[in-house]
């Protein structure tokens, strides 16, 4: 059947099992390919997306569960505030290498930024640990998370 | 592995070989360069033999195109190798744009290995020289052309900033304007490079050219090549490698709603649908039996088993200095140790896939790939066309750690796409990919050392035994039973080691292929080398620095790194108990690395690596943005393995799957990771992987130091580590 979804402000009708995970949805039947597959079982983190603001994995999110829900991906998150700057900070700070990876973590460390101006190391551990990275670049995601709640600070 | 011995040495022996300059006019009027390299030294005395290796076109409108022969899977080549030529043409690096190089082995075939590849580190090895005096030659030509329309002395100009100044007239012309005219000038005989104390780019951190696409999702990996009409498919394989479909029920599978088609291949079933959702599905509802082979009952004990056999006998002598036996026979103490690494998954965060139309004379491909070429080759084979009408279109890598220098990825898309109208994009799932790697090799080495009366080393005996890789890849650099991938850093250590003998057999394992994996040979050689070093020193009851440091009256540069290390670490201080503090020296890859990671081990044998400081002399740094996040990069892959990474066989089947039972390092478990470099005026040494190979045995090293328990084999096992209730 056929269902309607909200991205990224835009209205969408699909048509497809009710099962069929938002993730291929996303790709595959829309066209956006920012949100990226990793995994496949919520284990990786690079599918992230938001729900409702939520940062939630789209690979294991099934179409017909998303009701009225409003979802943000990668290609829209630049326009929120915590997006913005977190993105800013991932620049200033180079944190990418192959960058598979960073859509996934753009989208956890936004929502997290958003939910927490102000978060700790173990809200940084809690926020990322389910977003893996293969080029090992950790350490410079966290001090970006710190880069850009500082720049949340001064207003910026 | 380097092809050319010598070459591994980080002196300018590899790098000095003349390249060879033609210059022409580019299409539309600007200045090309085409720059030959010989591919070894035998035929540096015949240039008109070489063939071009890489192009730079400045065109008319003064933008600078470098033809890229080297691909950007997260390393940052693509930043690094065009800060070469802005440094020597005296351009900005935004002027220089770089296009993907096209499959070609005679033209762009990396100098080091000599086919078209990336890997083994040796990118910006291989660019080092021939890329400046390409920049520097076309300065010079652009000045020569200035010089020739202004009737003034050549050497009265100078270029900055994309143009040629005459700064007595105060004339200018920007390098555009002269590209149609420098073209027409004569390829200068001698050029001078510039000197480091003039250098504006290298050693200033550059930014990544590739980032802003990377953090807002318009970077496109070849997942997200999506041609027009595209269908997915995914697929399942033969559970036991070199098995066979013997019955498909299709049915359940067929009725899913958006699969468009089931196909049949002899040892694989794929579905096509309109998106993955669907084929993944139809998958899961695929009533396949297989044939399993010969391998039905493969387990990695069995491999493990041979591999220890064979180390009984004897191998092929990789090197032989003095006298061991003797030596060996005159010890006053004697230490012997195995070791065994094992077989380990990839696990590419961009899973698989390649996307192929299917023509009746021609052929499209999208991927990414360290080895394009080799893809062209190999698909045009399964598609039984000639090469030239394979189109390949390269793409960003989502990581590589060679799993991308491989090309049956290719190979199995186009046995797919045989069947399929239009095109396809054949997407593996995490379990596929997992389960259908090409694996880094098990190894078990057999080693014994010789210490005199004093603690001093008098002999070191090591015999080692696994896959060669090489000779699968690249079989003319397998000779004598020998490869020098298989053995870097198990020969030409650092320290003197007056009888020194090592042997390597090689041994195919059955029914599971191998690959390379970042930090290659290395990636066994250094834990087995750096680990029993650190036993010698334990039987000679001295430090383990102090025992090194003794070692290295040959290696200024090894003893430089080791030094600083230890000194940034606060080696020797008091750690609480059930910490340790290791260390580990390797030379590999070009590069002088030095590691001191701490580690924390707990009452039930969990290990912890809290913090790795790092050394290293990697000679000339291009770009310290790189090297930083490159040597951050290899640690944390490399304590990954050592922490976890472990593929084992059981009834001929990969045991692991996704990452819940191929675990990796996450944020909440990474170290704290400290970067010293040396200051060197060197040529560059590799990069990308000497982090990974360093930490396995500093790890390792750490654990010994906190437990007393020598872990002999990887990955960390934690029952071994536990303590009595």
């Amino acid at each position: 059947m056929a269902f309607a979804i909200k991205v990224n402000g835009n209205a969408h009708s699909v048509d497809v099992d009710g099962d069929t995970p938002l993730l291929w949805v996303l790709r595959d039947v829309l066209g956006m390919t920012g949100t990226k597959f990793g995994c496949g079982a919520g284990l990786c983190g690079a599918c992230t997306v938001h729900i409702d603001g939520v940062a939630t994995r789209s690979c294991i999110t099934p179409i017909d569960s998303l009701d009225k829900s409003l979802i943000t991906t990668i290609e829209a998150v630049g326009a929120t505030a915590a997006g913005a700057r977190i993105q800013k900070a991932w620049l200033d700070h180079e944190v990418v290498q192959c960058g598979y990876c960073q859509s996934g973590q753009v989208m956890s460390a936004s929502a997290l930024l958003a939910s927490k101006p102000h978060p700790t190391d173990a809200d940084i551990d809690d926020g990322m640990s389910g977003n893996i990275c293969r080029c090992g670049t950790y350490l410079r995601i966290r001090e970006a998370i710190k880069l850009a709640a500082q720049t949340n600070e001064k207003g910026g | 592995m380097i092809l050319d011995r010598t070459a591994s040495r980080a002196d300018d022996t590899n790098l000095s070989r003349r390249s060879f300059l033609t210059a022409g006019a580019a299409v539309g009027g600007g200045l090309m360069l085409s720059l030959s390299l010989p591919l070894d030294r035998s035929e540096a005395a015949t240039p008109q033999s070489f063939a071009p290796n890489a192009f730079i076109r400045i065109d008319s409108d003064g933008q600078v195109v470098l033809t890229m022969p080297y691909v950007e899977m997260g390393q940052g080549t693509y930043t690094s190798i065009p800060m070469l030529i802005a440094e020597e043409l005296e351009v900005s690096l935004n002027q220089v744009r770089l296009e993907h190089a096209p499959p070609n082995e005679k033209l762009y075939a990396n100098p080091l290995l000599g086919v078209q590849a990336t890997g083994n580190s040796n990118a910006m090895r291989g660019a080092w020289k021939p890329l400046r005096e390409a920049g520097t030659t076309a300065r010079t030509m652009l000045v020569a052309a200035a010089a020739n329309r202004w009737g003034v002395d050549p050497k009265s100009c100078h270029a900055q900033d994309g143009e040629v100044v005459h700064a007595t007239s105060g004339q200018r012309l920007k390098y555009g304007e002269l590209a149609a005219e420098a073209a027409n000038m004569p390829v200068p005989g001698n050029i001078t490079l510039k000197s480091p104390e003039d250098f504006k780019l290298i050693g200033t951190p550059a930014k990544r050219i590739d980032a802003p696409a990377k953090v807002n999702g318009t970077a496109v990996y070849g997942i997200d090549a999506r041609p027009p009409g595209v269908k997915i498919a995914t697929l399942t394989q033969s559970p036991v490698f070199g098995g066979r479909v013997k019955s498909l029920d299709d049915t359940a599978a067929k009725a899913v709603k958006g699969v468009r088609q089931i196909v049949r291949l002899d040892d694989a079933v794929a579905v096509v649908a309109d998106h993955m959702g669907a084929a993944k599905k139809g998958l899961a509802a695929l009533k396949i039996e297989w044939e399993e082979g010969p391998h039905a009952r493969l387990a990695t004990e069995e491999i493990a088993r041979e591999l220890e056999q064979v180390t009984l006998g004897s191998g092929a002598v990789a090197q032989n200095i003095g006298d061991v036996d003797k030596a060996m026979a005159g010890a006053a103490t004697k230490v012997e140790a195995t070791y065994q690494v094992p077989f380990l998954a990839h696990a590419t965060m961009e899973p698989m896939n390649c996307t192929v139309h299917l023509r009746n004379d021609s052929a499209e491909i999208w991927l990414g790939n360290q080895a394009v070429a080799r893809v062209q080759a190999v698909a045009a084979k399964a598609a039984d066309l000639p090469p030239e009408k394979v189109v390949v279109h390269n793409h960003l890598i989502g990581g590589g750690f060679g799993r991308r220098l491989e090309a049956d990825g290719a190979v199995r898309a186009v046995q797919i796409a045989k069947q399929v109208d239009g095109p396809v994009k054949v997407v593996w799932t995490r379990e596929e990919d997992i389960q259908h790697d090409m694996y880094r090799p098990y190894w078990f080495d057999r080693i014994s050392a010789g210490l005199d009366d004093q603690g001093r080393p008098v002999a070191w005996n090591n015999r080692f035994a696994g896959s060669s890789v090489v000779a699968r890849w690249l079989p003319p650099a397998f000779k004598d039973g020998l490869d020098p991938d298989s053995t870097e850093g198990a020969i030409n250590l650092v320290y003197d080691l007056p009888n020194f003998h090592v042997e390597y057999v090689r041994v195919e394992p059955p029914g599971i292929p191998t690959a390379f994996w970042r930090s290659v040979g290395p990636s066994h050689n250094v834990f087995v080398t750096e680990s029993f070093i650190d036993e010698m020193a334990v039987a000679a009851k001295q430090d383990a620095v102090a025992f090194r440091r003794a070692l290295l009256g040959k290696s200024p540069r090894a003893k430089a790194v080791l030094d600083l290390a230890a000194e940034k670490a606060g080696w020797g201080q008091a750690l609480p108990k059930g910490t340790g503090r290791g260390v580990s020296l390797q030379f590999v890859f070009g590069s002088y690395h030095a590691q001191v990671a701490e580690v924390e081990v707990s009452k039930e044998g969990g290990v912890r690596v809290r913090r790795v400081v790092c050394a290293m002399d990697c000679g000339t740094v291009v770009n310290p943005n790189t090297v930083q996040a490159q040597i951050q990069s290899g640690i944390i892959f490399g304590a990954t393995a050592a922490l976890y990474g472990e593929i084992t066989l059981k009834n001929g089947r990969v045991e692991q799957s996704n990452f819940d039972t191929y675990q990796m390092i996450r944020i909440n478990e990474a170290p704290a990771i400290e970067v010293h470099i040396v200051k060197s005026s060197e040529p560059p040494g590799g990069m990308g992987e000497t982090g990974t190979s360093a930490i396995v045995p500093a790890i390792a090293n750490a654990i010994y130091a906190a437990t007393g328990k020598r872990l002999r084999k990887m990955p960390v096992d934690a029952s071994v580590l536990k303590q009595p209730a």
